[in-house]
């Protein structure tokens, strides 16, 4: 076509001898992982299958993946209004959610629940009324309040929130400040133009930490079996330490979650595709899911025109 | 309508001003940008602030909305002092929802656009009046689609403001600061962020609105602008108004010194 060779369509791409090397080693360190798996008897594979469906550990996950919800969702609530506090002019909100981050990011988790747990060693009774030893209207006793399960909520959620804050105050701070200038000069409250304006433009800096912490949350969890709560992990140690099936209890615990974070993986990846619409070209999963779909449904309009695909953001 | 404005506006006069500026100072620390500044803006009338960089025209127009907070002196729109509350005759610092709803009929069009991106062009121009003034979803998407095809952008109201060029995007800024009905538009530097040729379509439409007796501030570094569709022509210079009148004085026969060297430089 071209007499000098400059037309890029007849361009070709140099044979890479390191790339083709470094598969060869690749696909043989994969086979020799294989071949351990499969090989090796104390991986006791019928033993992982029977316990990987057992109800019991069917529990335990049940326990674990609420556990993590909750925690989760409370703990990003909390850390809303930390963020918004952490940003506000207002300087006590400001001071006194700085030194709650300080001290909730600066402490171990572990130690944390454990306090949590043993909290009625410090404070027999919870009530209201007269504080300094005044007369109380209502008091409960500690030990009531605090289960396992109200301990292991507490220590999470009050957790996260401190990371959670810092996460969604990046996220507001990503945000042009030009955007809640407008909505507050168009007569927003600051409250509405955060709701409105800044917090769904937010979202797209905000969702993939959220994702890490997610993740981090389902693992954390299992830290909560130092209080007794009954989690997957928990649960796991105690079957071997009757049975003495170690490696293949600890590789059921494994398997659960690496398919929960992957299935995590796979919802936040649509979640992000969502907050991306406004935003010029998505890719990964979600997109390819999306003309997968359209390719079907547009069937019988072929031809349509490209630019529709990335104009349908929000189809 | 709401009823948010009618207080106010059941008192002004024809002839009462939009704005009235007087006294008004304000310093960033140890810099005093705003040395006490006289101005009224009266209903329909098209006021064009020049003035070289630095001299205090963006901060007058954002303290006029209340969006920059001055130290002394006072502003009214409509009457209402934006930012502040009356109560026993003693002035206080008005609450956050409340300097919200007195800043709902003025319309503000930035230099940087500002529109909201995760939101279509149609969303944006929705979000006030259904939002905020109460209007029925149908009938504000009615009127935003006028608005477009005045602004010349028919159709396009299921784009995002980044599929957009620099110069619709002002012009679907300009028609969300129209779909709130105001009784007072701010333009700051409309023009400044756009490429040399699609300022023409921006200025084009905004000489609609002057012809159209919108009441408008209008800070610019456009002196055809000025000379066309200004009422007043107001010079600032180093936190002062050094001249002001109608474009033929201020433009043609400027009597200041800092007004004639600044004219100079556009010849
Ligand atoms: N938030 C702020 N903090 C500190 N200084 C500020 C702030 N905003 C403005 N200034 C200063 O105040 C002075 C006047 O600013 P202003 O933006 O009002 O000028 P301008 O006349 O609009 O200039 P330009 O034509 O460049 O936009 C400038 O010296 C600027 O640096
Ligand atoms: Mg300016």
């Amino acid at each position: 076509m071209d007499a000098d060779g400059r037309d890029v369509a007849g361009a070709r791409h140099t044979f890479r001898w390191g790339q083709w090397a470094a598969r060869v080693v690749v696909l043989v360190v994969a086979a020799m992982i294989v071949h351990f798996l499969v090989t090796n008897p104390n991986f006791e594979w019928g033993t992982v299958w029977a316990w990987f469906r057992a109800p019991s550990i069917g529990r335990a996950l049940w326990t674990t993946l609420w556990l993590a919800a909750v925690s989760m969702v409370l703990g990003t609530l909390l850390g809303v209004f930390l963020a918004v506090a952490r940003m506000s002019a207002n300087r006590l909100l400001n001071g006194l959610a700085g030194v709650y981050i300080w001290f909730f990011r600066g402490t171990p988790l572990l130690v944390q629940l454990i306090f949590w747990f043993n909290l009625a060693a410090l404070l027999p009774q919870i009530g209201i009324g007269v504080p300094f030893g005044g007369p109380k209207l209502v008091s409960w006793s500690t030990n009531d309040l605090i289960t396992p399960l109200t301990a292991a909520i507490l220590g999470l959620a009050l957790n996260e929130a401190a990371y959670m804050a810092e996460v969604i105050r990046g996220g507001l701070l990503s945000v042009d400040p030009g955007q809640r200038e407008a909505a507050r000069a168009f007569g927003m409250s600051s409250g509405r133009a955060l709701r409105r304006v800044v917090l769904p433009q937010a979202m797209r800096a905000i969702i993939p930490p959220t994702g890490n912490q997610l993740i981090s949350m389902v693992k954390a969890t299992s830290q909560v079996s130092v209080i007794a709560m009954a989690d997957l992990l928990y649960t796991v140690q105690s079957v071997y330490n009757r049975t003495f099936e170690t490696i293949p209890l600890l590789i059921v615990a494994v398997l659960w979650y690496l398919i929960v974070t992957s299935v995590l993986n796979v919802v936040q990846a649509f979640i992000e595709d969502h907050y991306a619409r406004g935003e010029r070209g998505t890719t990964g999963l979600p997109a390819m899911v999306r003309r997968r779909l359209r390719g079907r449904r547009g069937a019988g309009r072929a031809g349509a025109p490209v630019t529709t695909i990335e104009q349908g953001d929000r189809a | 309508m709401s009823q948010t404005g009618t207080t106010t506006r059941a008192g002004t006069t024809a002839d009462h001003p939009v704005v009235c500026a007087r006294g008004v100072r304000k310093s960033f620390g140890d810099l005093q940008v705003l040395k006490g500044i006289d101005l009224d803006v009266r209903r329909g009338e098209v006021v064009v602030v020049l003035g070289p960089s630095g001299s205090g025209k963006s901060t007058l127009l954002r303290c006029i909305n209340h969006l920059e907070v001055m130290d002394a002196g006072w502003i009214t729109v409509d009457g209402v002092q934006i930012g502040y509350e009356s109560r026993g005759g003693r002035l206080f610092h008005a609450r956050d929802s409340v300097i919200a709803r007195q800043r709902q009929r003025v319309g503000m069009v930035f230099q940087q656009f500002n529109l909201f991106g995760h939101m279509t062009v149609l969303e944006n121009l929705i979000e006030a009046p259904v939002g905020l003034h109460g209007v029925p979803r149908d009938e504000a998407v009615r009127r935003a689609r006028r608005l477009l095809a005045q602004v010349g952008l028919e159709g396009r109201e299921d784009s995002y403001p980044r599929q957009l060029s620099g110069g619709q995007q002002q012009r679907v800024a300009i028609a969300r600061a129209l779909a709130i009905e105001p009784d007072l538009l701010l333009f700051d530097e409309p023009t400044s962020a756009l490429d040399p040729e699609l300022v023409g379509e921006v200025l084009g439409t905004m000489r609609e609105l002057a012809a159209a007796g919108y009441t408008m501030v209008v800070v610019t570094h456009e002196i055809s602008f000025a000379r066309e569709a200004a009422d007043t022509v107001v010079f600032m210079d180093d936190g002062v108004i050094v001249e002001q009148g109608p474009p033929e004085d201020v433009l043609g026969n400027p009597q200041e010194e800092r007004t004639k060297a600044f004219l100079q430089r556009f010849l």
